[in-house]
């Protein structure tokens, strides 16, 4: 098992024909993932390497039975691609573009939450679920299959992390970025829920940073309803209040979002958290063997 | 995107908020031509983004002309916290009868925006709301319904604001959260809200934060400039389109990705020393954007030397190795560096850094070795940064 994506997955790309939509729809097919549809307006009837690409997403799923988007769009192109894809009935949409307008996320978060359809992102990565599929942009190469559930808002730190957790001999069930905006699609708490109902996690890492009050309304959640060992890292000990860091979402505002002030409150419900990737690494041995 | 009290003001008047008559000045003279033009008494407050303008003497009082003179003159070129005034905005001087406290905000727990009052404007609300937590009321707004009627009403009747003034009140919310929603503001703050003596609602301080990755939406906005708030670093990186924070220590940081890199500083933190600089030179970089990236960190005097935090996924380690190169054929840096590669091509790129044999380059296995190799190669920050 693993969550969100797999050998099931039936992906359509929004923005298949565009550089990147290409280059990383044909690496997911590579892959593994059955990449079925693309939709690029104006371009219906053609292929990229044999994928079909239709006008419209109600025509890709009509004609291939896709239910899972991947958009690749633009920024100002993407909050409509994502709102379309809803309405053509796709079940799951991963959200790789950055830089959306904060108001057009809280229009399509707050429209989607009233319906069936998720969304993951945007500005992330994507989901790995390793030996199964993979949609995104996540490096497959560094990850093979394993029992620990990775949930990140940054994608470089990931890898990082994964890659410590692989060197110290850890799988993945799957990796999940829910990415670095102010209006995640999805939050910790509901990829953790996901990981805690799925039998192959037995570990869940989530890493999070400066910002907002995720991580902490992760460690209320955790401490109620997760079963699961769960082991966090936080980025930005040292950025300054004030100074968006990279991603939009990363920001002290006042004294409101500190790393420090995630960390306590991770630790304050039982969650162990490791100072630097490294550590995180070296939790994970600790717990897993222990556990066997 | 920080604006200006003028800046915000402007945005006000053309969405019908009411503020009172003022213009902007840039030296005395035009100061003192825009106080004789509005009439007088005005008030001559200073341009910075930053709180607490008034207590600092940044905001003065002008019944004539030599007043007008004499202010404007000692609020320029004043420092504000930090903040060099440059600017000026001349406003005519209104007629105070009490002060009120309004905001649109972006509640990024709910995910909604949320509208805000209290009776108690003209001060510190943070304060405020510690003293008096019920002063301030707030009401979440479903954007995709927008702001009703019965926000502006409940708002007004249950903060216990003066009840002639409770429609004018709620219209004025009304009209900060279109502002909110058709700039893409992420913060709409009037503190304080004027009643005048003639019981009008007046914004008398405006405080708008727009979201920048709506500037496409926005070109005059995005055209505006604060030069008070500007870093010459944070300038140049911005120009070339690179990510960078400056900030107050001496080891010049480059690495792939916001979280990477604020791991990295946190590692270099860990390990004793004090970062320079937040630069993410991003997913994909190629060999010119590195030694695009290595020259602005070098602008900064005070960088003993460089850390290369690479974990290639869509980036090439070999592509950065061959920006490293270029930057020190180009640039000729005289700060060691020190380079960890990992991830797509890193092979490659460590073959390409020892074949190149760059003096002073150091190469690492790990986050953490290269993070105290390059601590112990940078040196004590200079005495006035040390904590």
């Amino acid at each position: 098992m693993s969550i969100l994506v797999d050998t099931g997955t039936k992906l359509c790309v929004s923005g298949i024909t565009g550089r990147e939509g290409t280059f990383h729809s044909l690496r997911n097919r590579d892959y593994g993932t059955q990449v079925v549809a693309g939709v690029t307006p104006g371009k219906g009837g053609q292929d990229v390497e044999g994928i079909p690409v239709f006008n419209t997403f109600h025509d890709a799923v009509a004609e291939t039975g896709a239910d899972t988007a991947m958009v690749f769009v633009p920024p100002r192109f993407a909050a409509d691609s994502i709102l379309e894809a809803e309405d053509a009935g796709i079940e799951l949409v991963i959200a790789i573009t950055e830089g959306i307008p904060a108001h057009d996320e809280l229009k399509v978060y707050n429209h989607l939450r009233r319906g069936r359809t998720s969304l993951i992102g945007p500005n992330c990565p994507g989901v790995l679920s390793p030996g199964k599929a993979n949609v995104g942009i996540i490096p497959a190469q560094f990850f093979k299959k394993g029992n620990v559930g990775l949930v990140s808002r940054s994608g470089t730190l990931t890898y990082q992390i994964g890659n410590e957790l692989a060197q110290s001999g850890f799988g993945n069930s799957s990796i999940v970025g829910i990415g670095g905006d102010p209006v995640p699609g999805s939050s910790f708490i509901d990829i953790i829920e996901l990981f805690e109902a799925d039998p192959e996690t037995e570990l869940i890492v989530m890493c999070g940073e400066i910002g907002g009050s995720a991580e902490e309304e992760a460690a209320d959640y955790i401490a109620a309803k997760v079963s699961k060992p769960v082991l966090a890292y936080i980025a930005g000990f040292t950025a300054p209040p004030g100074k968006t860091m990279g991603h939009a979402g990363a920001i002290v505002s006042g004294s409101k979002g500190t790393a420090a002030a995630k960390a306590e409150a991770l630790e304050a419900k039982g969650v162990r958290v490791g100072r630097n990737p490294t550590q995180v690494a070296e939790l994970a041995v600790e717990v897993l063997g222990a556990r066997v | 995107m920080d604006l200006l009290e003028y800046q915000g003001k402007q945005l006000f008047k053309k969405h019908g908020v009411p503020v009172p008559d003022g213009a902007h000045a840039a030296s005395v003279r035009e100061a003192v031509e825009a106080a004789e033009e509005l009439g007088f008494p005005v008030v001559i407050k200073a341009q910075v983004q930053i709180g607490g303008r008034g207590k600092a003497g940044g905001i003065k009082l002008a019944n004539d002309r030599d007043e007008a003179e004499e202010h404007a003159g000692a609020i320029l070129g004043m420092d504000i916290r930090g903040f060099t005034v440059h600017e000026l905005y001349v406003e005519r001087a209104s007629e105070i009868d009490e002060e009120y406290y309004a905001a649109i905000v972006f509640d990024r727990a709910a995910k909604k925006p949320m509208a805000m009052l209290s009776r108690m404007g003209g001060m510190d609300v943070e304060a405020v709301a510690e003293t008096d937590p019920g002063a301030m009321r707030m009401l979440h707004v479903d954007p995709l319904v927008g702001f009703q009627d019965f926000h502006g009403r409940r708002l007004a009747f249950e903060s216990g604001i003066a009840e002639d003034v409770i429609r004018p009140v709620g219209t004025m919310l009304a009209t900060l959260y279109d502002v909110f929603v058709r700039e893409d503001a992420t913060l709409v703050e009037v503190n304080p809200l004027l009643i005048t003596k003639q019981r009008e609602v007046v914004a008398l301080d405006a405080k708008v934060t727009i979201d920048a990755n709506a500037l496409f939406r926005h070109p005059d906005i995005a055209e505006l400039r604060d030069v008070s708030a500007e870093d010459p670093q944070e300038r140049m990186a911005k120009e070339r389109g690179l990510t960078y924070v400056k900030l107050d220590g001496n080891v010049g940081i480059l690495g792939n990705g916001a979280g990477l890199v604020m791991s990295t500083l946190d590692v270099v933190a860990q390990a004793g020393g004090r970062p320079a600089n937040f630069l993410d030179a991003g997913g994909g970089s190629k060999a010119e954007a590195i030694t695009s990236a290595v020259e602005v960190i070098l602008s900064d005097e005070k960088v003993s030397a460089v850390l290369f935090n690479i974990f290639g996924g869509i980036t090439r380690c070999d592509e950065v190795a061959r920006g490293l190169i270029e930057a020190f054929d180009q640039i000729k840096p005289e700060v060691p560096f020190v380079v960890r590669l990992d991830g797509t091509n890193d092979k490659e790129g460590r073959a390409l850094l020892a074949e190149a044999n760059l003096p002073n380059v150091h190469t690492e296995a790990t986050m953490l070795g290269a993070a105290e190799k390059v601590v112990e190669l940078a040196g004590a920050a200079p005495a006035e940064t040390r904590a």
